[in-house]
């Protein structure tokens, strides 16, 4: 998964709308089909391609000819299938779907066997030397961006505190929070602090708040506002 | 006299080797609280005493002193200050509440009493009526009379309707022992909320967010510029003129409106006079600078200190010390304005738990204070 971003993909799904679209076009295939069996007979070497909106992951489902809808449960099949290339965002991947329903998928002329819909390909499918798309680099930016400014809301709000006060109103700015500082010897707290501590500090004294574990998603949003507010300032641990 | 980069032992010495002036300002500030003060003296005491400077009981008494002594040279008088107190109503245990208290406590102790408290704008969190009205309250405790002045947190929630019906005029100007004082509103801003339909709620927020962009310049706006050019046409040339104004009078720092934006229209209407000196709020920590026979000084908040900007520093400016977070006061306080009879102010920065910082009007006019480029102040 190295190189590809989940987040990214999820972005795919739910934000491009490309994903969706691709669904439905699926799913309209199968409609009034339901229960059908493929026509085994003659169609055992008939196959029927479902390309993702991409243009890069092909799907061939085998049993169906060219001009036949595809029959569920295989329609749902194969859109779940798409859903899962749709991860590796910029490869060029060939699955084939065999009359059996086992699905073998081929990438960059590696063959997969038995691929189990939902789990995840056994590739190294790092970037492989060429540069990140445009494409990729904007997802990726979208997200880091949403964390960001949830911090940035959560830093002007009142909500993390009880009494009124929002981090901003004394750091505005994220000013004097130092993120690039930490961790250092905080002598008021007679240990060696990280960012969090000193988040958590302020948390419960000026805002007289509740501490915040390590891992909670407002922590997170908080650290990334401050360091993101401190971007292109030298990495100073221990300063101060 | 003292810098903040100077050790305790050269703040001792600095003292002891103080000037008959500087001993007046210094008693003036340890009157500021006696109760505090002697706190904190009994601990500075001690550190005194094992530097073998003075006896401990003799410090602590030099510092309590006679104050009836301070005042401002000859025709000099003294008014003190309370500022940027942000209160919300959310009970008396509140941070911000027992702040303003303190410093209503400090001014309560000044004897003699200044012959007047300016309240430096910015009373109310979210300019609402019950914290209008709370701080109305705290003030009505002061034994001097009050100056009040409006700050962006008094005024957008109602665009000063209830503030001015608690306070009168948001501009005004009296006449004082030989001294011309002009009260302004500098937190005019240009209407940003109509067209995005802001409620008034959020046009508040909005402006209360330091940082948020959302909003526009401060400024004294057109009105109040002609308004103090009429004033100040029957007022002689000699006459010292103070002004308060919440914002600073100049540009320092646009994105947290540490500016007024017709700054340089209201200091050509004020540069016809000899003596000018502009006392602002809302920078929340020691600020000083000179335009041309301009002087400037911040006042400290009670609530909080802020950060100084990352630019745009005044090179008169000697920086405070970074507050410590774990002392609420820190970095917060009040202070006292001596007016010598020239109209020329010492400002005193009665800085809470800190040493007193005293600017004066001698060496801002003297160009005496290495401000930053002499000292690294502390990291923004
Ligand atoms: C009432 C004022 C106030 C509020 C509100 C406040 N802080 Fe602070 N905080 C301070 C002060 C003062 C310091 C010390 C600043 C300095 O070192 O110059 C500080 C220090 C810090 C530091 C350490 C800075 C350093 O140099 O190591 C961090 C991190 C921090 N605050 C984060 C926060 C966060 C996050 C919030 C909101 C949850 C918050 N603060 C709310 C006043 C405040």
């Amino acid at each position: 998964m190295k190189g590809v971003s989940r987040m990214g993909w999820k972005k795919i799904a739910t934000g491009a709308g490309l994903a969706a679209a691709l669904l439905v076009g699926v799913l309209a295939v199968s409609r009034g089909m339901g229960g059908e069996r493929p026509a085994m007979a003659e169609g055992r070497w008939a196959s029927r391609a479902v390309w993702a909106c991409d243009r890069r992951k092909l799907v061939i489902v085998e049993g169906v000819r060219p001009d036949e809808r595809i029959p569920e449960p295989r329609a749902r099949l194969v859109a779940d299938l798409l859903m899962d290339l749709m991860r590796y965002c910029e490869e060029e991947i060939t699955a084939r779907v065999g009359i059996d329903q086992a699905i073998t998928v081929t990438v960059r002329g590696r063959v997969f066997e038995n691929y189990v819909p939902g789990s995840e390909l056994p590739l190294q499918l790092a970037h492989a030397g060429k540069p990140h798309s445009a494409r990729e680099r904007a997802i990726w930016k979208a997200e880091l961006d949403t964390l960001v400014a949830e911090g940035d809301r959560l830093f002007h709000s009142d909500e993390i505190g009880t009494n009124g006060l929002a981090c901003a109103m004394c750091h505005p700015h994220a000013s004097n929070t130092h993120p690039e500082t930490y961790p250092k010897f905080q002598t008021q707290l007679k240990k060696v602090a990280l960012l969090r501590d000193m988040v958590n500090w302020c948390i419960m004294n000026p805002l007289e708040g509740e501490a915040l574990p390590g891992d909670d998603p407002r922590m997170k949003a908080l650290e990334a506002y401050m360091l993101w507010q401190r971007a292109g300032v030298a990495l100073s641990p221990g300063k101060h | 006299m003292y810098r903040n980069d100077m050790t305790r032992k050269e703040i001792e010495r600095a003292f002891a080797e103080r000037s008959k002036a500087d001993e007046d300002l210094i008693r003036s500030l340890a009157r500021c609280d006696r109760r505090h003060f002697l706190r904190v003296s009994m601990r500075f005491a001690g550190m005194a005493a094992a530097a073998g400077l003075v006896p401990a009981h003799s410090f602590q008494l030099v510092r309590v002193a006679r104050a009836s002594e301070v005042g401002g040279g000859e025709g000099g008088f003294r008014f003190a200050y309370v500022s940027d107190t942000h209160l919300y109503a959310r009970g008396e245990s509140h941070r911000f509440v027992r702040a303003a208290v303190k410093a209503v406590e400090d001014m309560n102790a000044l004897d003699p009493q200044p012959d007047f408290v300016l309240f430096g704008g910015d009373l109310a969190q979210l300019g609402r009526p019950d914290e209008l009205e709370l701080g109305r309250q705290i003030l009505s405790d002061l034994r001097a009379p009050v100056r009040m002045m409006v700050g962006e947190h008094d005024w957008y929630l109602d665009l000063g309707d209830k503030w001015r019906e608690m306070f009168g005029p948001d501009h005004y100007s009296f006449d004082h022992k030989g001294v011309h004082f002009v009260v302004l509103n500098s937190v005019i801003e240009e209407d940003f909320w109509t067209e995005k339909g802001y409620t008034p709620e959020e046009r508040m927020a909005i402006v209360a967010g330091l940082d948020d962009p959302r909003q526009n310049p401060f400024t004294v706006g057109e009105a109040q510029r002609r308004w103090l050019a009429a004033d100040l046409e029957k007022v002689d040339r000699k006459t010292p003129i103070i002004v308060f104004s919440h914002s600073p009078l100049y540009k320092l720092y646009r994105p947290w409106n540490f500016w007024t934006d017709d700054a340089e229209e209201v200091q050509a209407i004020l540069r016809p006079f000899e003596t000018v000196t502009v006392i602002h709020g809302h920078t929340h920590q020691l600020l000083t600078n000179k335009i041309g026979n301009i002087h400037f000084h911040g006042m400290l908040s009670t609530a909080w200190p802020w950060p100084y900007a990352p630019e745009g520093l005044p090179e008169y400016t000697v920086q405070m010390d970074r507050a410590d977070p774990f002392n609420q006061f820190d970095g917060c306080g009040d202070g006292q304005v001596m007016v010598h009879g020239s109209g020329r102010v010492d400002k005193h920065y009665n800085l809470w738990d800190r040493n007193p910082r005293v600017v004066t009007a001698q060496e801002l006019a003297a160009d005496a204070i290495p401000g930053p480029r002499a000292y690294a102040g502390p990291s923004y």
